[in-house]
């Protein structure tokens, strides 16, 4: 039941948040951080369960809905959604506080977006039932677009409808396939029902899993996002709030992730595994187109959105790489780039509160009055970049080593990645902190509430990157749940794999006799 | 025991914390005692770790250390822990004490900087990290210390951030040392797939089993990791990020790029010595590599005017001698050049940093002049540091150290005469470039007045490196039968093959050192009884040449810089996105066309409404 409180909670906190904001501003945030707060601790509590060594879900429930339909009030958690709501949770947060001075028309409303949105986004980690799903999905489009339009920047208009158009022509694309699958598990079984558990397991042609996997794709790949499907991403991003951006960054993203790994691979294993070479050159044509943008970008905040193309790639690389080992690096550059990138916009949005640009043009040499911003944009720069002892670099090592295991070529293609981030990352900081000064700003260094926030940041990103094993042994059972489903139904594609692993030989060498 | 040697990167990164946390609030005495103060402790725990290992030497040749698990997932586990053999203890040893003179120094060096804690701070992460790295048991908690020093390189290059020039030169630093990093992280990969760990004993072991020499994939891995040690070790053709990172504070150059983070190529390939023993043709291409790098660095100091660029070139050089000596397969001696390298290198840069330092941030030689009656205790340290690098015979301890790498260059199974060869004219041009240097800044006419007397802060360090830099060669001397430091290395690294020469040894060192004096010999003609030869080489164009290093800044610009920003300059608002614009543009012209049929004329619609009829008619009349 704690599962739709979750989600209730974040509703009655949207209402209330709203209606409150009339009277006093004040109220609708304290509602929010205490909504946002409550479901932070409901959700630790299902962390201390023992793990089973079976695959289990941590909690399971549910009700009718639209049973002529077949449609449920299905919401269940396992490992991986538990990592994915905590993340969402802190960093809801943290949005709200980093929006406490920055945010000041409209704030009732403002407040009831955010909880809005978080609430799609805890649905979307949480829905077992593919109706309920694409519901959640689309209850974080809307209030995003008002995020983006109302309190955006500059060219907000032009930004909000991009990225809705983008959002929604994907969403349809995934509705169509919902209702396809819908179908075709109905004639074959008799049983029409959108619940994900029963569709698993559905038996279509080969032509036919393609093309409605090809639907969800479309709503994954924009989301992710991957090239040439990301142009909503850069503008949106930059649009933003920064608490928009954050949201947008740290978690709208992973909906995406999360989607691929949820439903694509267990869903449509066979036609997952025909994709996958394309999948992975997307990877990295992302890991890499997205890294040469970023390096090109004199906008700041523009630079960090391109980043996060650069660092999706590896996501998609490894979902594509079935194994293991990718797969916690997946999970894990989930939630370490939710993090860092998210540390990096909410650096920017500080920066331009400051000086009122994001020009990276006109900063400069600003480490001498701000050396607490200036640490902690080196120590998100180091994350970004894929320094040992934080958490991106964990990630991204286990996404190659799993990426290595299925192509070698992918994976060394992709490591150029590394000296990518490295060239861009250093130019966040030569442009910003060091050199010589442009203009003689008049700013102040971090204050108490943004050194919390920041502070907070860097623990998470230290602890995930020297204590990564909590996050492992959690996302351990759904892994393993996700590859079972790939491995089983996809029997021609182990002797075809095994053509390949003899051309890999000359890398897996072994002494003869 | 245990406890003591996780203690030692402990002590170090433990007082980074608290000079990061709270640097700002404390004083500068109390900074300078935390940052000094727990390298010193190290240097100690080290001395006492020491003992205790030689002691239960040769019956335990390695002491493991566990801390805790850092991941265990499919088949990767990777611990946070450490392992303590004789080529770690060698490191530990130098890192930490001539680490610990450096941070004395770097007390009275600072004293005036405004980022006094800031500068401290780095060094003692950077402590800490070099220490992880050679202490860690498992490839990729090694790979953790290895980044982490690349960092703090990066951090103290660009430590006076300011100035754009150093902020370019660490950039340039940490990126060039970054793509041998991404090789060499590539090659940890192929380890970890085919053995199924990292613990760096247990992949030596199982490659020895599993790998024949030779093989392909032993020598692609082998290469991927040198890859690595290229980088940092700034050998050919990676060397051109170290020159320029002379832009950090002496110390940094001294600790960072002379003494300790440089050689952690050099440790890398003794630690995996086994692995490429198993890749004859890239244990050759080591040899090759380090006698080039030894002789066109070599060029490149005699013609630099920067006195710091002398000697960052000299280290590039020097480097080189080690990386021959691990391609011939002499590890002991490899790692005995590196011990001695760090006393005298070391020992020049603070020299230097002094000199520097006193003359108002004068770095040009031939500004200088005339300093050794005005600072003799500066100028007699640092010509017993030039003394040793140039390998003066018998009684300094580069003599010693580099002599055996000559040696067995040429002795050794893998080695040859033309090794040799590039050995010894590296000793020619060594020792020339070394007095010359001497002469310029220390005799002559004083071009510049010295501003101060350097304080005791600074001068004791000297004076100890100094003494180091002389006697630490007796540990290994041939000639009077001590070879104390190669039997404590060989306890972990093998013991180099000798081809049978007879006793050609005693004929080589003689040699060698007729070389190293002529080569002072020359450099007193020219640069003291200014022979005319000078002028015209001094004016040349390939003395411009090898000042600028060979070119290879100039290629590199050429064929990677030049293009990557233009790529990105073309494409800054991604071409992807005319698509977008395509769209529309293309839906606001359909609206423009579709409009007029909606303009509320009535002329327009009654004409349309014709013209339309007289379509049809036409069309259907025609049929």
């Amino acid at each position: 039941m704690i599962l739709l409180y979750l989600i209730v909670i974040l509703l009655v906190g949207a209402f209330l948040a709203w209606i409150a904001g009339k009277r006093n501003p004040l109220w609708s945030r304290v509602i929010s951080l205490a909504a946002l707060s409550i479901d932070l601790v409901l959700t630790m509590s299902f962390s201390f369960q023992p793990l089973a060594p079976e695959y289990k879900w941590l909690a399971d429930i549910k009700l009718d809905w639209i049973s002529e339909f077949g449609i449920s009030l299905h919401l269940a958690l396992d490992g991986l959604s538990l990592l994915l709501l905590l993340l969402t949770f802190f960093l809801g947060i943290l949005a709200v506080i980093i929006s406490w001075k920055e945010i000041n028309s409209k704030v009732g409303f403002f407040h009831f977006n955010l909880l809005l949105i978080m609430a799609g986004i805890v649905g979307v980690f949480l829905s077992l039932d593919l109706f309920l799903f694409y519901f959640f999905w689309e209850l974080m489009l809307v209030p995003m677009y008002f995020l983006i339009g109302i309190w955006g920047h500059e060219n907000k208009t032009a930004a909000s409808y991009k990225f809705f158009l983008y959002t929604q022509a994907g969403g349809l694309l995934m509705f169509i396939s919902i209702l396809a699958l819908y179908f075709i598990h109905g004639r074959s079984t008799g049983l029409y029902t959108f619940d994900y558990l029963q569709l698993l397991g559905t038996e279509m042609s080969s032509s036919t899993g393609m093309f409605i996997m090809l639907g969800f794709l479309a709503a994954f790949l924009v989301k992710l996002p991957v090239v040439p499907l990301h142009n909503w991403l850069p503008d949106a991003h930059t649009e933003a709030p920064t608490a928009g951006s954050l949201i947008l960054a740290a978690l709208l993203l992973k909906t995406g992730a999360y989607g691929l790994l949820r439903f694509i691979i267990p869903l449509f294993p066979s036609a997952a595994v025909i994709f996958a070479p394309i999948g992975m050159l997307l990877g990295i044509i992302g890991i890499l187109y997205g890294a040469k943008l970023a390096f090109a970008q004199v906008d700041l905040k523009r630079l960090v959105a391109y980043t996060s193309v650069s660092h999706m790639g590896f996501v998609i690389l490894g979902v594509f790489s079935f194994n293991e080992l990718a797969y916690q690096g997946v999970v894990m550059q989930m939630l370490a780039h939710g993090i860092s990138t998210g540390a990096l916009f909410i650096m920017v949005g500080q920066l331009s509160g400051r000086l009122h640009t994001r020009d990276l043009r006109k900063m400069g040499g600003l480490w001498e009055q701000a050396p607490v911003m200036g640490t902690m944009g080196l120590i998100f720069s180091m994350a970004s970049l894929g320094l040992p002892g934080l958490g991106n670099f964990i990630a991204e090592l286990l996404i190659l080593i799993g990426a290595f295991k299925s192509s070698i070529l992918m994976s060394c293609l992709a490591s150029l990645g590394l000296i990518a981030a490295t060239i861009y990352s250093l130019r966040i900081l030569q442009k910003v902190f060091y050199g010589n000064k442009n203009k003689n700003w008049d700013m102040n260094d971090l204050t108490i509430r943004e050194r919390i926030v920041s502070a907070s940041l860097v623990i998470v990103i230290v602890v995930l990157g020297l204590f990564p094993q909590p996050v492992f042994n959690a996302a351990k059972p759904a892994i393993l749940k996700t590859l079972e489903a790939q491995k089983e139904k996809t029997i021609p594609f182990t002797e075809s794999s095994k053509d390949k692993s003899s051309t890999n030989n000359i890398f897996f060498f072994h002494r003869s006799n | 025991m245990t406890i003591y040697l996780a203690l030692i990167p402990a002590f170090p990164i433990l007082s980074f914390l608290i000079l990061a946390l709270f640097g700002q609030k404390l004083s500068r005495k109390t900074t300078g005692l935390v940052g000094a103060g727990s390298v010193g402790l190290s240097a100690l725990l080290t001395l006492i770790v020491a003992y205790g290992f030689l002691r239960s030497i040769p019956e335990i040749r390695s002491y493991p250390v566990f801390i805790w698990e850092w991941v265990n997932t499919g088949n990767l586990k990777v611990d946070i822990s450490f392992s303590l053999d004789a080529l770690s203890l060698v490191f530990c040893f130098v890192i930490t004490f001539v680490g610990f003179l450096i941070h004395i120094y770097s007390i009275a060096f600072m004293a005036k900087d405004e980022g006094f804690a800031r500068f401290f701070a780095y060094m003692n992460l950077f402590v800490g990290s070099m220490l992880i790295l050679v202490l860690a048991d498992n490839i990729l908690l090694l790979y953790l210390g290895w980044e982490g020093v690349g960092l703090c390189s990066y951090l103290l290059i660009g430590f006076w951030y300011k100035d754009p020039e150093n902020n370019y030169a660490a950039r340039k630093a940490f990126i060039i040392t970054r793509i041998g990093d991404t090789a060499m992280i590539i090659g940890i990969i192929i380890l970890f797939l085919n053995f199924g760990t990292v613990n760096i004993n247990e992949l030596m072991q199982q490659a020895s089993e599993k790998w024949s020499v030779g093989s392909f994939v032993a020598v692609i891995t082998t290469a991927l990791l040198l890859g690595g040690a290229l980088g940092k070790s700034a050998q050919l053709p990676l060397q051109t990020w170290l020159p320029d990172a002379m832009a950090g504070p002496s110390p940094v150059s001294a600790l960072i790029h002379a003494a300790t983070m440089v050689t952690a190529g050099v440790y890398l390939i003794a630690r995996m010595h086994v692995l490429f023993s198993l890749a004859p043709v890239v244990q050759s291409a080591i040899a090759i590599i380090g006698a080039l790098t030894l002789l066109l660095a070599g060029f490149s100091a005699l013609a630099q005017h920067d006195l710091k660029r002398i000697l960052a070139y000299s280290t590039i050089s020097q480097i080189g001698y080690m990386f021959l000596a691990l391609g011939v397969g002499a590890w002991s001696a490899a790692v005995f050049h590196f011990m001695i390298h760090a006393f005298f290198k070391a020992l020049l840069f603070l020299g230097a940093g002094v000199v520097i330092l006193v003359l108002k941030e004068e770095h040009n030689i031939f500004r200088m002049g005339g300093l050794h009656k005005k600072m003799p205790v500066v100028y007699i340290t640092f010509l017993i540091g030039a003394a040793s690098l140039s390998a003066l015979p018998l009684i300094t301890a580069g003599f010693y150290s580099k002599d055996q790498i000559l040696w067995e260059a040429f002795s050794s199974v893998n080695g040859s005469i033309w090794l040799w060869l590039a050995g010894i004219a590296g000793v020619f041009i060594t020792a020339l470039y070394s007095f010359r240097m001497i002469f310029i800044t220390f005799y002559g006419e004083a071009r510049t007045q010295p501003s101060f007397t350097p304080g005791k802060l600074m001068t004791v360090p000297l004076i100890i490196l100094a003494v180091l830099s002389l006697v630490g060669g007796f540990v290994e001397m041939p000639m009077a039968n001590i070879h104390l430091f190669s039997r404590l290395v060989d306890n972990t690294l093998p013991t180099v093959v000798i081809k049978d020469h007879g006793n050609l040894e005693y004929l080589f060192q003689a040699v060698s050192a007729i070389i190293a004096l002529s080569g002072i010999y020359l450099a007193y003609l020219i640069y003291y009884k200014k022979s005319a030869l000078a002028e015209i080489y001094n004016h040349g164009t390939l003395n411009k040449f090898f000042e600028k290093g060979w070119g290879f800044d100039k290629l590199y610009d050429m064929i990677f810089v030049k293009p990557i920003v233009w790529l990105s300059e073309i494409d800054r608002d991604d071409f992807f996105d005319w698509f977008n614009i395509g769209i529309a543009r293309l839906a606001l012209w359909i609206n423009s066309v579709l409009r007029i049929t909606q303009n509320g004329k009535l002329r327009w619609y009654l004409m349309s409404f014709v013209i339309g009829i007289a379509l049809i008619l036409t069309y259907m009349l025609n049929k």
